[in-house]
């Protein structure tokens, strides 16, 4: 019961994680039909603009501000100027494609020109352990879940109780309605893709002191953000919130009571399985746009 | 340029292709060859996939699980002791039918869904071949694969292993060649144009979906057989998913629906890493630069720049012409 209790809080914690960077993916199909095939780096990279910050001789909080710093002019503003808008025209698979070699790009660009070794990196929680109902937990997987939950809520408030959220949403409803209404659709846009690069940088935070920082982090990162997202519906971010929970959840249970070697395919299963009988995802609505 | 005139142009550069592809190997060393092989077995991977996302519009990533898929089939068969052909005929059958029930998906799901799912195949795919040891050996590998002997031929030297692979590129893509131009290729090419109205003009397109991902997979199978015995050692490592995704940018650099597409996307994915060794590690970014580059400003594709540029000459040329006729026009209404 222990050990259970162990794994649920650690499968919440990487769950939470998975959540916010699912949730970044979601919003970016939702305002501008970007799958972004390189959301998995764009988690690895952040903690390399901490980590550099740091080498350079910044504090660790300095160290934070300049990684969202980077990751906001970066995986924001110069992913979404140079490479969705010239893209954007040419349709949805051209674009996913562009983002498939962006991935590879930013994987050998780290490797090549950073490191290929893996990289401790600070926790911003104590590795010290508390009890919970008679289970030890780690006090790192409780500070992440707390951290990403606050996220997630803080973002939540954001887009229902503010006008410029509201507008945001209008936008990735229906762009057409929104402009009429006198919505600055293309100003929203460029939102979205900040806050993804907020998200994917606070999960870079979060989830590299687990990992370490290596290069290929994004891979396994990237799948099981997509998985989270469509398993929870890809047009609804309560839905990504629900998606990445189970996932965290599902992929340490698996790995502990079915197969260590087969933890992988586990979610892979369940994303067939949701794919196949319920396209729309656990708690998504049916997609209106022409898919 | 008149039709004729376009087809002998055509044939004169496939004949002094296919004379630089015989005769090139002669001045070449061992690795030069493996390079030249791996190509060649690339490419049938590349245009089974541009079949499947080419002409019939059905995204699939899980090319690479298909060439593993067939490459295991060689590797386990040939290594018991069972003949090369034999295994080559199962591969394809193996690939044929799992292609086609990978198809199903399909029917129910388009586009990116459709890519998660074979991505979700490809990857399940990759922890079988890991995993499954009493089938696959695992990591650890399975050694010693023999190259075939055909019809009374050893295939054992780097050369005639080429020829081999060659020779069955050619078969292949004469039968691609064939076939899309077939009512079937018209077939696939109305399910990636309008599937709606394919269906309404009687096209059986739930069959033809299937058929295309069970004939593009079968053509990654294919592939496979020849990639065991060209390595002579198969692992797990080359099936990672990032084999379907750069059999997927193959494809889309060289220009997806256009058939010589994947002979020169595999051109620049094969080929030139190794004419570009200084840059190494440079290389793959340089690469994944190139085709964001590319497709920012073709999304069909190097073919589909050049494509374009026929297009364009043709237009021109016509404009040419009606601007030449049209003062007689005017003096008439004049």
């Amino acid at each position: 019961m222990a050990n259970f209790i162990n794994l649920i809080v650690a499968g919440l914690a990487t769950g939470a994680i998975y959540a916010l960077v699912a949730i970044g993916f979601t919003l970016l199909w939702q305002t501008s039909q970007t799958i972004n095939f390189a959301q998995g780096e764009f988690v690895m990279l952040p903690a390399f603009f901490m980590l550099a910050a740091m080498n350079a001789g910044l504090p660790f909080w300095a160290g934070i501000l300049v990684g969202f710093a980077a990751s906001f002019l970066i995986l924001g503003l110069a992913f979404k100027q140079l490479l969705v808008d010239p893209m954007l025209k040419h349709g949805v698979l051209p674009l996913a494609i562009a983002t498939m070699a962006l991935s590879l790009f930013l994987k050998e660009g780290v490797k090549e020109f950073a490191t290929a070794e893996a990289q401790p990196f600070p926790s911003i929680a104590p590795a010290t352990n508390v009890n919970i109902l008679g289970a030890v937990v780690s006090l790192q997987s409780v500070g992440v879940f707390v951290v990403a939950i606050i996220a997630v809520i803080a973002l939540q408030a954001f887009l229902t109780r503010t006008s410029v959220g509201r507008q945001m949403q209008a936008t990735a409803q229906n762009p057409t309605v929104a402009r009429i209404l006198g919505v600055p659709v293309e100003r929203m846009v460029l939102y979205t893709f900040l806050i993804n690069a907020g998200l994917v940088a606070l999960a870079s935070l979060l989830v590299t002191p687990i990992y370490l920082a290596k290069f290929s982090n994004g891979e396994t990162l990237g799948l099981a953000a997509f998985i989270a997202a469509i398993v929870g519906g890809f047009n609804q971010i309560r839905g990504a919130i629900a998606g990445g929970l189970l996932l965290g959840i599902v992929d340490n249970l698996a790995a502990t009571y079915i197969s260590t070697q087969y933890r992988g395919a586990i979610p892979l299963i369940l994303l067939i399985a949701v794919i196949l009988l319920r396209p729309q995802g656990l708690f998504g609505r049916a997609e209106e746009r022409t898919v | 340029m008149s039709a004729s005139r376009k087809t002998l142009l055509i044939g004169l550069a496939l004949a002094l292709a296919l004379a630089f592809l015989v005769l090139l190997p002669l001045g070449l060393n061992r690795y030069g060859l493996y390079i030249l092989s791996l190509w060649a077995v690339t490419t049938i991977a590349a245009i089974g996939l541009n079949l499947t996302l080419g002409y019939a519009g059905q995204v699939s990533l899980a090319q690479g699980a298909f060439v593993g898929i067939g490459a295991y089939t060689a590797a386990i068969l040939t290594t018991q002791g069972w003949p090369f052909i034999a295994a080559f005929l199962i591969a394809i059958i193996l690939c044929f039918v799992i292609g086609w029930l990978l198809g199903y998906p399909a029917l129910r799901v388009q586009h990116h869904y459709l890519a998660f799912v074979t991505l979700a195949f490809s990857t399940l795919a990759y922890l079988v071949f890991r995993n499954e040891e009493w089938l696959t050996k695992g990591i650890y590998g399975i050694v010693g694969i023999p190259r075939p002997e055909l019809l009374g031929l050893s295939t054992n030297s780097p050369l005639a292993f080429y020829y081999f692979c060659l020779s069955v590129l050619l078969i292949v893509a004469a039968a691609m060649w064939w076939l899309i131009r077939s009512p079937w290729g018209r077939a696939f090419m109305a399910l990636r144009e309008n599937p709606t109205r394919a269906l309404s003009l009687g096209v059986d397109t739930k069959r033809y979906t299937l058929l295309a991902f069970a004939i593009g997979s079968a053509l990654g199978g294919i592939s496979g057989v020849l990639y065991a015995p060209l390595v002579e050692f198969i692992d797990p490592t080359p099936f990672t998913l990032a084999l379907s995704l750069n059999l997927l940018l193959m494809v889309i650099v060289g220009g997806a629906g256009f058939f010589f597409g994947p002979f020169l996307g595999a051109l620049v994915a094969v080929l030139l890493p190794e004419w570009l060794r200084f840059a190494e590690g440079l290389y793959l970014i340089l690469y994944a630069l190139f085709v964001m580059l590319l497709l920012a400003y073709s999304p069909t594709g190097l073919l589909g720049i050049l494509d374009r540029f026929i297009t364009d000459r043709r237009t021109k040329a016509a404009s040419a012409a009606r601007a030449a006729a049209a003062p007689s026009v005017r003096e008439e209404a004049a």
